[in-house]
């Protein structure tokens, strides 16, 4: 590298954004993962008023969609400017109409895409090629990067070769892998930028822009006799294309010093078995193609740069000519093709051009699935044999279609003299900031090359988060894992309860814990697995009780630069003077603009770090006999042991394809095996002061409080510890009453402790329920637990639902998601689910609803004793209203045929109960029971008879039982994406039940503004605040006079929810309930989520309503105005909030303008909606 | 008409400052505002005290984003931050800061800083900076409320001493200390702060207690204006304290009407400071104080504030025990006499 330009630690994201930012005047975007923060470094560039390379600031907007965003970006392309975007996965299939458009009027322009699997049995938000492949036929040219530093440049070549082409082109990297992987790079200076964009070409795209001064017309309509003709005179354009872009990369070699080729080969130069991809596998492949050829194996990996135009010669003029056999590997799947992409694309080249070779194709890393060196090795090994299997897959066991190729897991090309740490950290704790900080000490301090890769939990609560860490003397292509790490750091002692930690230390490798035991008693504290480790692998162990230093230090729970310090210390990458420095300065960099004390507390922190490191000395004795604990219990069904238990160890890689549902089927009910053990602390019922008002259970977000009215008879047995009390129901005050919590799910949220009513006369702290450690109460109430399920549910029909203290009595059919601790979409979610569930159709967008609904492992999704629950499945984002209408339309259809078929057949079914079953009432529990026991009788006699229109109607004879159609989503799907499905579907009168989890934010993306985010409120792309008011979707919604409309918030009033959720399933049309629910995005201790509900409420800023159309049929007022007029200052509200105070602490001035304007608005729509309440209706005053 | 004002004179001294009269508008969130400073300039206010500058207010508000930020973030691999990059610094005393620099830029009375703080923690360091600033001098209120049964009083008291040592080490300009009356021994306090530097003692700080809500058995903050009984205690010590110790007295809290001004300056204070009644009747209200002021200083044939100025400390009254244990034994027995 050259020593003039400056070298920094980034990862792809922030390569390819560093350089599009320069290069380009608009910027329109969408978000979506794992492209997003290319919009947001953008954004904040732009923000931080940092220049493009002619000196303005770049334009950075948020539309609606990535249909949006290609809207706007083929717009500004059109008039002239240089316009650029960031997307994956579905969001560049949206905009692949206006790729054709773009393409079709040689635009020059380069989008840039962190490459992710599609949604198909199963959406993931992982890397592979599925989308780039899906967009190969618009035309537009595509560009490969395999590594950070080729993000940066090709992001520049791109462009260049763009603007010179006029062909737009796809420059694409892995998703995650290379879009969030860190690594030291060289960073492209202003005059490398200046140097490759010819601004000539700039004046001429701008000459060929759409201007009234020098007017044309595009987008013209063609008929048959020339479309064709037209089609075809884009030929030559992209004939050129391979040349310019060869070219490109030559003057860019001239000026920057790095050469790349359309095609590139690494290895031996005779070799005879050459592997063909693209992305960071090539990387891989090249690693290990090094050390095989160094051993004289005579293999060669051959790198696709340019993908698109695909061009033959120089595909076959880097091919070395010794080549026997080729295996072509491709990040895609094409079902029914004669193969993937990129095999036949060689196989055509070879065809064409009459060259005869061995060629096979294989699939692999599809979604981030991991493809290692020895993956590599197998597939070179494969080409050895005379006939190699082709459509192969390496990676995986295919036990279905015997497509797999084995391979030797412990094969390793790890690059000697490289240090590789693994970190595991719990989610929130600072481990992945801090380690990001490391990498960029260690690349910007000492000449060794970094690399970091940060891997996830699925879980918003209680996650795991590892850092793989890798850094030395020698250049890295280690684009896997790591699983032969020589230092492995445990930043949660209780971690090592949960997953085997040490599986991936090597012999002779080092471990640093953190826990509060002292290196006296660490030793017996261990699992014993840990210890075995330790013995045989003879590992180094260092301790250190970070939680005693961050106490001491002001740092409250947080460890994370302690933990850095530790690790500086121990493998003395640098002096360790120096690496407190640096330490120092990078808190200063993350942290300082929050302060001057969180510096100073952090300073004191590192330097208190060391004096509380203790090498502890290994005993040598395995004296444990606790261990790792197993993943599910010995009662969980098979499927739950076999896969789902699987997944949950980690051990996920290992199933097979015959464990996995064919169509994306899953079981539900699995959430109640997985019993985290995350609470420090759970709930502990004071069943003698309880008034037994049920506001717990309603407000657990986790459904791990239950209640129960049951005869006393279902006592019998309990365990001791068991509480029971008199019911305090009028008519049930015989029975009794329980109030359980499910210890081993509880994530220790205490919203429980906060609703609760009730304070002790003795002790005012003391309440109905209260927090206490959960591990002396786990076995207790496990057993309390288990013997509570027992117990038989409260008959539904004795029930008024429309009390909350009816309510909690109701089985949630939703329990123990991921969700985050103190989630404020959840309540909600569990409250329809009472309420509807067992016969609740759901379709969820995309969003934190759909991951906590549905992320695998486990879902929550439950069913009640009879086997009844919520069928629920994620389609899109977009076309969530749709997905829900098509539900319905498909339950209503079936509904009508059984009616037809019960009417045909009423006379073989006796005509009473036909009548019955035809005229049922539904609209109470009662009615619906009675109606299943029609039903019920209904299929016996069906079964009786064995004809062809009795088997039909058994087919449908369910669908004679009301069935409650919920379309479910957050604010980004409702008020952005999906609106345009969501109004149509509120026109059509049909009946469905939006439920809108409003969290006024993208919460599931990161904390992207939506039209729902407040004025004055901080979200990305909205960093100085939401310069514009929230919409009103209530009020858009309530125009149509058609469409039931309620405005909620349950710590507003919970009772109103409760109304809201009924009256919107019994309005025969299409409801919408719009929930205010608190978020992590909000930013406070969530513990008080419903105490800003109810300041929400208070302040007028979120007032309480309902638009029920059937009042208007009765000659009423439909608007009933629920919450009082504002009582409460509006900042007394939002100061509570950082997503406020951050703006209010950081640029006073600001965040002043924009409060009085909210202040504004909440004042002028609290008028308009008084006013519509006290509105008179036709035919009378109303007061 | 005599012009009283011409032969009246109302000028003090306080902390070495020469003001036009005694009337000082203490700290308050009315003097965060440039406008009202001005206003009490017009009004005849000859200094202001700005609000006070808390230690806390520096330290929890910035934790507390610090914690936020970091709690919302790594939360999963399609959040890793949920906030975007702050687009400015958290300023803390830089405002206040720039605030001094503002008023005294807006004002020629002199502006008194205030700082608010228990602790010898980094918060003492910014008094270099509001000195740098232009602050005439720094009011320090050390509002401390000690329910550790552990700590005793004397440890209490060299706290106090502590703080201002380290203040006195870090300015040049003078440096007032406000106190709250619950000292054992309130004399020996006085003194020990004298020779811990402090040249002037502002009595008293007002204790907020919090009230109960007992409708939602709640500890809620309570915020009562100061009643003109207040008065009384610190009219007490002001005259016990003249005399015997070198720092310049003020008296603070209790405020409302020129004869409260007169009492003060007969006790012994060198300026009478108000907030209450500045919130209660407006800026404006320091006009008519100062016009009573005269007018009553005019009926009684009173030449100067300096002339009256200790008039009835403890050591200038006949009966000196006034101030001990008779008082509260005169004042029981015309109790029992009804």
């Amino acid at each position: 590298m050259s020593s003039s330009r400056p070298r920094v630690t980034l990862d792809g994201n922030e390569a390819a954004a560093y350089v599009a930012h320069q290069i380009n005047e608009v910027i329109a975007i969408y978000p979506i993962t794992p492209s997003s923060p290319m919009g947001e470094w953008a954004d904040q560039w732009s923000a931080e008023q940092k220049r493009n390379i002619w000196g303005t600031i770049p334009t950075v907007i948020e539309m609606q969609s990535e249909g949006g965003a290609a809207g706007a970006l083929h717009g500004a392309l059109q008039a002239g400017s240089l316009s650029t975007t960031f997307t994956a996965a579905q969001g560049l299939l949206l905009m692949i109409p206006n790729m054709y458009k773009i393409a079709g009027e040689l635009s020059p322009t380069v989008f840039h895409i962190a490459a992710r699997s599609l949604a198909i049995h199963a959406l993931s938000i992982f890397g592979d090629h599925s989308d780039v492949m899906a967009a190969r036929s618009t035309g537009f040219a595509m560009l490969a990067s395999n590594s950070i530093q080729e993000v940066m440049d090709f992001a520049l070549i791109a462009q260049a070769a763009s603007l010179e082409s006029r062909v737009p082109f796809l420059h694409f990297f892995d998703g995650f892998r290379t879009s969030h992987e860190v690594a030291k790079v060289e960073q492209l200076t202003l005059e490398d930028l200046r140097a490759m964009i010819d601004d000539e070409l700039v004046r001429r795209h701008r000459a060929r822009a759409l201007s009234p001064d020098r007017p044309v017309i595009r987008g013209t309509a063609q008929n048959p006799d020339v479309y064709f003709q037209a089609r075809e005179a884009c030929n030559p354009f992209y004939l050129a294309t391979p040349t310019i872009v060869q070219n490109v990369m030559d003057k860019f070699a001239k000026v920057v010093g790095r050469q790349y080729h359309l095609f590139d080969y690494v290895g031996a130069p005779d070799a005879e078995r050459v592997i063909v991809l693209m992305g960071s596998g090539a990387e891989v492949a090249h690693e290990t193609v090094e050390v095989l050829a160094t051993g004289g194996e005579k293999v060669g990996v051959l790198k696709v740069r340019l993908y698109r135009p695909f061009s033959i010669q120089d595909f076959i003029g880097t091919m070395p000519a010794t080549t026997k056999s080729i295996a072509v590997l491709d990040r895609t799947k094409e079902p029914g093709a004669t193969g993937e992409p990129l095999y036949c694309d060689v196989v055509t080249a070879l065809a064409e051009l009459g060259i005869s070779k061995k060629v096979v194709g294989g699939r692999y890393g599809l979604s981030s699935k991991e493809f290692t060196p020895a993956m590599v090795k197998a597939v070179l090994d494969e080409l050895k044999k005379t006939s190699p299997k082709n459509h192969f897959t390496i990676g995986i066991r295919d036990d279905v279609t015997h497509t797999s190729l084995d391979y030797d897991p412990e094969f390793s090309t790890e690059v000697p003299g490289t240090v590789r740490a693994l970190f595991y950290g719990l989610g929130a704790d600072g481990t992945v900031g801090a380690n990001k900080n490391s990498i960029k000490i260690i690349g910007e301090e000492t000449d060794n090359y970094a690399q970091g890769y940060f891997v996830y939990d699925s879980k918003k609560s209680g996650a795991i988060t590892t850092s793989h860490l890798r850094f030395g003397p020698r250049p890295l292509h280690s684009s896997y894992l790591i699983t032969k790490a020589n230092f492995v750091a445990c930043h949660q002692f209780s971690f090592l309860e949960r997953i085997d930690m040490l599986k991936a230390a090597e012999p002779g490798a080092t471990f640093l814990l953190n826990s509060s035991y002292g290196p006296d008693e660490i030793w017996d504290h261990l699992p014993r697995t840990v210890q075995r480790q330790i013995l045989e692998k003879n590992l180094k162990f260092y301790l250190i009780d970070g939680y005693a230093v961050a106490k001491k230090t002001g740092m409250g729970a947080r460890i994370n630069t302690i933990m850095q310090t530790c690790f500086f210390a121990i493998s003395g990458v640098l002096p360790r003077e120096e690496a407190i420095a640096a330490i120092k300065h990078t808190i200063e960099k993350t942290y300082g603009k929050r302060g001057e004390s969180v510096v100073q507390k952090n300073f004191a922190a590192v330097d208190a770090a060391l004096s509380h490191l203790h090498q502890v000395p290994v005993k040598g004795k395995l004296t444990s006999a606790f261990d790792i604990r197993p993943p599910v219990p010995a009662a969980a069904p098979e499927f739950v042991q076999k896969v789902t238990a699987r997944i949950i160890a980690g051990e996920g890689d290992d199933l097979p394809v015959s464990a996995m549902p064919v169509d994306g089927t899953f079981p539900s009910a699995t959430a109640q095996w997985e019993r985290r053990n995350i609470a420090l602390e759970i709930p502990v019922w004071d069943e003698e002061l309880c008034i037994q008002c049920g506001k717990c259970v309603l407000v657990c977000p986790h459904s791990v409080i239950r209640a129960k009215v049951y005869d006393e008879e279902f006592l019998a047995g309990a365990p001791p510890t068991f509480k029971a009390v008199p019911a305090r129901w009028k008519d049930m005050k015989d029975r009794k009453y329980t109030l359980q919590v499910a210890p081993e799910d509880c994530t220790g949220c205490t919203l429980c402790v906060e609703f609760c009513p009730v304070k002790s006369k003795s002790e005012v702290k003391h309440r109905a329920i209260n927090m206490a450690p959960q591990p002396p109460l786990r076995e207790p109430e496990a057993a309390n637990w288990e013997f509570f399920k027992k117990i038989p549910e409260t008959e539904r029909a004795v029930l008024s639902l429309s009390q909350v203290k009816d309510v909690q009595l109701l089985q949630p059919l939703f329990e123990f998601s991921g969700a985050c601790s103190g989630c404020g979409e959840t309540p909600y979610v569990k409250l329809m689910t009472q309420l509807f569930g067992d016969r609740a159709l759901i379709a969820n967008a995309t969003g934190c609803s759909s991951i906590y609904g549905g992320n695998l492992p486990t879902t929550p999704f439950c069913t009640n004793a009879e086997g009844r629950g919520p069928t629920w499945s994620n389609s899109l984002f977009e076309d969530n209203a749709e997905f829900g209408l098509g539900l319905r339309l498909a339950v209503d259809a079936q509904t009508d045929y059984a009616r037809t078929l019960v009417a045909r057949l009423s006379s073989v079914l006796g005509d009473e109960l036909a009548e019955a079953l035809l005229t049922a009432d539904q609209r109470t529990e009662a009615g619906i029971l009675a109606q299943r026991e029609r039903v019920a009788l209904l299929k016996e006699k069906l079964e009786g008879l064995r004809t062809a229109e009795a088997s039909d109607l058994l087919s449908v004879a369910d669908m004679l039982l009301k069935k409650s159609v919920w379309i479910v989503g957050g604010d980004g799907w409702a008020y952005d994406i999906g609106y345009g499905g969501l109004d149509h579907v509120l026109s059509t009168g049909r009946n469905v039940n939006l439920l809108v989890l409003d969290t006024e934010v993208y919460s599931n993306t990161g904390g992207q503004a939506s039209k729902s985010t407040p004025r004055a409120a901080v979200a990305k792309f909205a960093a100085g605040g939401k310069p514009t008011g929230k919409k009103d979707l209530a009020m858009m919604a309530m125009s149509y006079g058609t469409v039931y409309v309620a405005h909620i918030a349950m710590g507003g009033s919970d009772m109103q929810t409760v109304k809201a959720f009924l009256e919107a399933e019994a309005y025969d049309g299409p409801s919408l309930l719009i929930a205010y629910s608190h978020c992590i995005a909000h930013g406070y201790d969530l513990e008080h989520g419903m105490d800003q509900q109810k300041a929400a409420v208070n302040s007028g800023y979120w007032p309480l309503f309902r638009y029920n159309p059937s009042l208007a049929a009765e000659h009423k007022n439909p608007f009933l105005l629920d919450s009082r007029a504002p009582s409460v200052a509006l900042k007394d509200y939002t100061y509570n909030e950082t997503r406020y105070t951050m703006l209010a602490k950081g640029s006073p001035d600001q965040a002043k303008k924009l409060l009085a304007l909210a202040e504004e608005d909440v004042a002028s729509r609290w008028k308009l909606y008084d006013y519509w309440a006290h509105m008179p209706v036709n035919g009378g005053e109303k007061k | 008409m005599i012009d009283l004002a011409k032969t009246i004179d109302l000028s003090t001294t306080y902390l070495g400052l020469k003001l036009k009269n005694p009337l000082v508008a203490s700290a308050s969130p009315l003097c965060e505002d440039l406008g009202n400073i001005r206003r009490m300039e017009d009004a005849g206010a000859a200094a202001v005290v700005l609000q006070s500058l808390f230690e806390e207010q520096l330290e929890i508000e910035s934790d507390d984003l610090d914690r936020f930020l970091i709690e919302s973030s790594e939360r999963s691999a399609e959040s890793v931050t949920h906030f975007p990059e702050m687009t400015g610094w958290v300023r803390g005393p830089d405002e206040y800061v720039e605030h001094v620099r503002a008023c005294k830029k807006a004002v020629k009375i002199p502006v008194i800083a205030s700082l608010n703080g228990t602790t010898k923690g980094g918060w003492l360091g910014y008094a270099r900076r509001i000195e740098q600033a232009g602050a005439d001098a720094l009011e320090l209120n050390i509002y401390s409320i000690p329910v550790d049964p552990d700590v005793t009083g004397e440890q209490v008291e060299q706290r106090y001493v502590e703080i201002v040592q380290a203040i006195k080490a870090e300015v040049q300009i003078p440096v007032a200390v406000k106190l709250g009356p619950y000292f054992s021994s309130m004399a020996n306090m006085g003194r020990k702060l004298d020779a811990a530097g402090a040249q002037a003692l502002v009595l008293f700080n007002r204790f907020y207690q919090p009230d109960y809500d007992l409708e939602s058995l709640e500890v809620v903050p309570n915020l009562i204006l100061s009643i003109p009984h207040e008065l009384l205690l610190r009219l007490h010590w002001i005259a016990v304290l003249y005399g015997q110790v070198k720092a310049d007295l003020a008296l603070t809290g209790g405020i409302h009407t020129a004869t409260d001004v007169v009492k003060a300056m007969m006790a012994g204070a060198k300026v009478a400071m108000m907030t209450s009644a500045l919130l209660k009747r407006g800026i404006n209200y320091l006009d008519t104080l100062a016009t009573e002021l005269l007018i009553w200083m005019g009926e009684h044939e009173y030449d100067s504030i300096k002339q009256m100025q200790g008039s009835m400390s403890r050591n200038a009254v006949p009966q000196p025990a006034a101030f001990e244990r008779v008082n509260y034994m005169k004042v029981l027995s015309s109790y029992s006499v009804r």
